[in-house]
């Protein structure tokens, strides 16, 4: 009896299971078999692809470096950022102060330190609060279908005719910061309204997964089977559906940091004796001030703008791995 | 002697062929085609030497599962494929006698369309949305024969009433969306037919459409070939829709051609067993209540095609022969039949002496547990990617 | 296609509704606040603010005060400033130059961000494609306003090619801000093309192009990209929004006299009716402009309008 020459791939000797695919849908849609213990599912499958990738540990190494920047500052700095010494205001970057001086003497490397809490705090919490509202609010949306849909949709339309910025404008000129206000109330001020204005993107996504997945054979089956509507959604639609909206939040949160740093640079957000980005920046800014000593703009700016870039990144390197047509 | 000079009541059939003339009655000839997808993952060899020929006026019918790679020889021979991944590693395509694979890609365009033209399966996704039926139609006349708008739309409405489509003056403005899947499709028809071609490929044209609808696009084809004396090739894996139309047929499985022979001998008698296999399992009357005798197991993974035959895994008669020796060769088993086994005599004549080697059961059971060739789900994506020339992993 | 733009123009009014009561709610309704500021350090005399009241209803019901703000609002009343001024007025002299800032930030939108857009899809995986996505990814991660300081340092002062500030609005006075208005959605524009054009080059029908004989250029210039081009012009019109918000900081630090510098002060100035004001009338805005971009959808999409 000749012997068979066996075959074998680079992969693990797992059972077939097929990959579903939802041919008419955008990018994002893909439906991954959870159920079948030890399949390729498309988690797994990302999981691979993202493992291979230089950008993805790039952008969660520096993500992690700014969330313990935030948790632990006195990691960074032993420096207290409410120290200043006015004779020294402006003065450039030294061996005593490595980022310099801002105009009041503040040592801007402590307050650099010190602002990622507010915030990075700010961009969390504002994107709970808007993938919170826009994922049951979506999915109320797609399953119920009817009136209800209809009405959310008009709800969602009017918070979403408002742009964000003008919206946070407005919010924060009726409640604003004073500088009394302690640091988790002004905090959660400002992401509140920035979740707000947000959630609509996020429910239209969900709602749009939802109503995709919903007419798939695997859902009518449960259905079929007494599956209560709960279960059907926890274990089929969301899972299937979430991918998206956990890559746009991704990248949300990037930019709800660079929002709040806008809004306290206008002078509505957050309010100094709070430290963040945007106070910081806000005080930089004057073109007198940045002729003179553009340190206390810039080390800021570069914070800020590397932890938005770290968080976009995150999102993008995420969302090709799902994508299976990138692959 | 030119092709298509023929004029019917409707359409006034361009003569415009001038250069190219078959040579013998051979409109096109496909000597011993490779085409491989180079992909990180390894090279898959798509075709793997596959030969035919197609008279004037002849309807060669392609047959085969997803996987054995007649889109990608259509595609081979259109020059479409998308390269990369996919090279054409050998062979020659002769159109009229001229080997179109040396041409330039310009002269290779004016033989794409005018001269050897195309049609898919999903005309919805075929058509481009967002431009009308007409001036999709229309831009053949266009571009190819530098045709004004007008006179260009003037002929989009004669081939659209060629086609049959109701109300074709009024309907020229509208969009593919707009027309029901059977009306989607005779457009891209009237589109692939506009310049007269010598040569249409229909790349499974019914696939996606109902049985009844199946039958009248069958219809049309059959009518404009015998009219302007085209020659069809039709692709397809659906034995039923090839039956009335194919003069001769052609089993690919594997990237390789297994079988050719005259349709009606084909389905008399196959000499070869996979279309053996193939014909038994379509489902028949008054074999209801009894188990549908499928062949067992899968199409081979491309990149890792078993040694020798690559059917003899699945082979109810395999033997040693089949599994050592190097994979049998087209030939000649018997008047105008060609099949690549090493038993087709014996398959022919249904002699005694053909041994039943390994059941179905077996052959699955087998498959299971030895894993021959590991059909994992990026492996089946993977080669329907092929076959449609999509980019692969 | 008629049909079509009266079904959503009906479908905006209950937003105008919605979104003008939202507005209204948020400044008006909360106790003490609209005097608040008008009086200087003090607070404000009784008398003074039982006519502020009158002035603007605010002792009738909430609907009823609506109701009569709404009024007034189609009447093009938007209420008075600190100054006795009209707010209607002291945005109507406004409006040209942040008119002319937005459609210039606009046009380098389009043509930069298409541009970039479909060169990097085109040279998928190759160095064009790299550095346009490498660049756009920079350009958002770094806020307007940053942008705008840092360009102002470097193309105004350090440089000295625009000048610094912008206070007259002329034309090459808007060059710089309005390059800084338009990064962040240039890189949004880019990036959307990018991928959109990467999509429909794999799509069936780009197949059928070639298959009929057509050249590369025509089946990705004319067959391609007007696919790929109409989700790009819908978030144009989204983007308008974004670009309200960046006028108010770019307009603050290049001290441009335009509407966003406008509500940049009123806010300053605790200017409760300036601020209600200017803020209702860049949403009712940014609405007529969403309206019209999806008018210009339906007509560059025949699958959306005959249905």
């Amino acid at each position: 009896m000749t012997e068979l020459r066996r075959q074998r791939t680079d992969l693990s000797n797992e059972p077939v299971v097929p990959l579903q695919t939802d041919a008419a849908s955008g990018p994002e849609e893909v439906l991954p078999d959870t159920t079948t213990p030890g399949a390729r599912s498309l988690g797994s499958d990302a999981w691979r692809e993202l493992r291979g990738r230089p950008m993805f540990w790039i952008s969660l190494a520096l993500i992690l470096l700014f969330l313990v920047m935030a948790i632990f500052p006195e990691l960074f700095t032993s420096k207290d950022p409410a120290y200043a010494d006015l004779s020294k205001a402006r003065e450039k970057p030294s061996a005593d102060a490595w980022f310099g001086r801002d105009t009041q003497g503040y040592d801007v490397y402590a307050r650099t330190i010190y602002g990622a809490r507010a915030s990075i705090s700010v961009g969390i919490l504002a994107t709970i609060l808007s993938m919170v509202l826009g994922v049951v609010i979506g999915i109320v949306s797609g399953y119920r279908g009817g009136w209800m849909d209809s009405v959310l949709g008009r709800i969602g339309e009017i918070f979403l005719a408002i742009p964000l910025l003008l919206g946070g404008i407005l919010f924060l000129y009726t409640f604003p910061n004073g500088p009394e206000t302690p640091f988790m109330i002004g905090v959660t001020k400002v992401a509140f309204v920035i979740g707000i204005f947000a959630w609509p993107t996020i429910s239209r996504l969900m709602r749009s997964s939802v109503l995709q997945v919903k007419p798939n054979d695997y859902v009518q089956a449960a259905r079929a089977l007494g599956a209560s509507p709960m279960r059907i959604i926890g274990s089929h639609i969301v899972p299937n559906s979430l991918a998206s909206v956990i890559v746009v939040s991704t990248i949300n949160l990037g930019v709800f940091i660079a929002v709040e740093a806008t809004l306290s640079f206008l002078g509505v957000g957050l309010v100094p004796p709070v430290i963040s980005w945007g106070t910081q920046i806000s005080e930089a800014s004057g073109i007198g001030l940045i002729r003179v000593a553009p340190h206390i703009l810039l080390f800021p700016s570069f914070f800020l703008s590397l932890t938005v870039l770290s968080f976009i990144m995150l999102g993008d390197v995420v969302r090709d791995a799902l994508d299976p047509r990138l692959r | 002697m030119t092709v298509g000079t023929g004029r019917t009541a409707d359409v006034e059939v361009l003569d415009t062929r001038g250069a190219w003339i078959p040579v013998d009655g051979l409109v096109l000839e496909v000597e011993q085609l490779q085409v491989e997808f180079r992909t990180r993952e390894g090279v898959a060899k798509a075709i793997n030497g596959v030969s035919f020929v197609l008279h004037q006026g002849e309807t060669l019918a392609i047959l085969g599962e997803s996987g054995s790679g007649k889109s990608v020889t259509a595609q081979a021979i259109m020059g479409i494929l998308d390269s990369p991944p996919a090279f054409i590693a050998g062979g020659e395509v002769r159109y009229c006698g001229q080997d179109i694979l040396k041409l330039s890609e310009n002269e290779r365009r004016r033989v794409r369309g005018p001269e050897i033209s195309m049609v898919f399966q999903d005309a919805l996704s075929a058509l481009n949305p967002v431009f009308s039926v007409g001036w999709q139609i229309a831009e053949m006349f266009r571009k190819h024969r530098g045709m004004n708008k007008t006179d260009s739309l003037a002929q989009a409405v004669r081939l659209m009433q060629r086609v049959q489509i109701p109300g074709a003056a009024q309907r020229v403005k509208a969009y593919p969306h707009q027309f029901s899947g059977g009306m989607r499709q005779r457009i891209m028809i009237a589109m692939a037919i506009a310049l007269d071609p010598a040569v249409l490929i229909a790349d499974e044209p019914t696939t996606a459409l109902d049985v009844t609808v199946q039958a009248q696009i069958m219809q049309l084809l059959k009518d404009l070939q015998q009219e302007r004396k085209m020659g069809l090739i039709l692709i397809t894996h659906d034995l039923g829709v090839v039956a009335d139309v194919a003069d001769r047929i052609a089993v690919m499985y594997a990237g390789r051609i297994v079988e050719q022979a005259d349709a009606f001998e084909l389905y008399a008698r196959p000499a070869h067993p996979y279309t053996k296999g193939l014909l038994e399992s379509i489902p028949r009357l008054d074999q209801k209540g009894e188990t549908l005798d499928a062949i067992g197991g899968l199409p081979p993974n491309l990149m890792h095609i078993p040694p020798g035959c690559p059917f003899n895994p699945r082979c109810h008669h395999a033997q040693d022969i089949c599994r050592v020796d190097p994979p049998p060769p087209l030939r000649e088993v018997a008047r105008h039949r060609f099949a690549a086994c090493h038993f087709s005599e014996l398959l022919l004549t249904d002699s005694p002496e053909l041994e039943v080697t390994q059941t179905t059961e077996e052959v699955e059971a087998h498959l299971e547990r030895e894993l021959q060739y590991p059909m994992t789900d990026a492996g089946l994506d993977h080669e329907e990617e092929v076959e449609r020339g999509v980019e692969p992993q | 296609m008629g049909k079509y733009i009266v079904r959503r123009l009906l479908q905006m009014i209950p937003v105008i509704l919605g979104t003008t009561f939202l507005i209204y709610t948020m400044v008006f309704a909360i106790p003490g606040n609209p005097v608040e500021g008008r009086c200087g350090e003090r607070p404000c005399p009784p008398n003074y603010v039982a006519a502020f009241n009158a002035e603007y209803n605010l002792d009738k019901p909430l609907l009823v005060q609506y109701a009569l703000y709404l009024g007034k609002l189609l009447q093009g009343d938007l209420g008075m400033n600190f100054y006795g001024n009209s707010v209607a007025h002291e945005l109507a002299i406004r409006w040209p130059t942040t008119i002319k800032l937005a459609v210039m930030a606009i046009i380098i939108e389009i043509v930069i961000g298409i541009s970039a857009g479909v060169l990097a899809g085109i040279r998928r995986g190759k160095f064009s494609d790299t550095l346009v996505t490498v660049s756009t990814l920079v350009l958002i991660s770094i806020p307007v306003f940053v942008i705008g300081n840092l360009a102002q340092l470097i193309f105004g002062v350090r440089l000295g090619w625009f000048p610094v500030t912008a206070t007259h609005g002329t034309f090459y006075e808007l060059i710089l801000p309005a390059f800084v208005l338009a990064s962040l959605s240039v890189a949004y524009v880019a990036r959307l093309m990018r991928a959109n054009l990467v999509e429909n080059l794999r799509a069936d029908y780009v197949r059928t192009a070639r298959a009929k004989g057509l050249s590369n250029a025509r089946t990705v210039g004319v067959h391609t990209l007007r696919n790929s081009l109409i989700p790009v012009i819908t978030y144009i019109g989204i983007d308008l929004g974004a670009l309200m918000g960046g006028a108010i900081v770019t307009e603050r630090i290049f001290n441009i006299n335009g509407v966003g510098n406008f509500l940049y002060r009123s806010i300053n100035q605790k200017d409760g009716v300036a601020v209600v004001g200017t803020i209702t009338m860049l949403v009712l805005v940014f609405l007529f402009a969403n309206l019209i971009v999806d008018i210009l959808y339906g007509v560059l999409d025949p699958r959306i309008s005959n249905d």
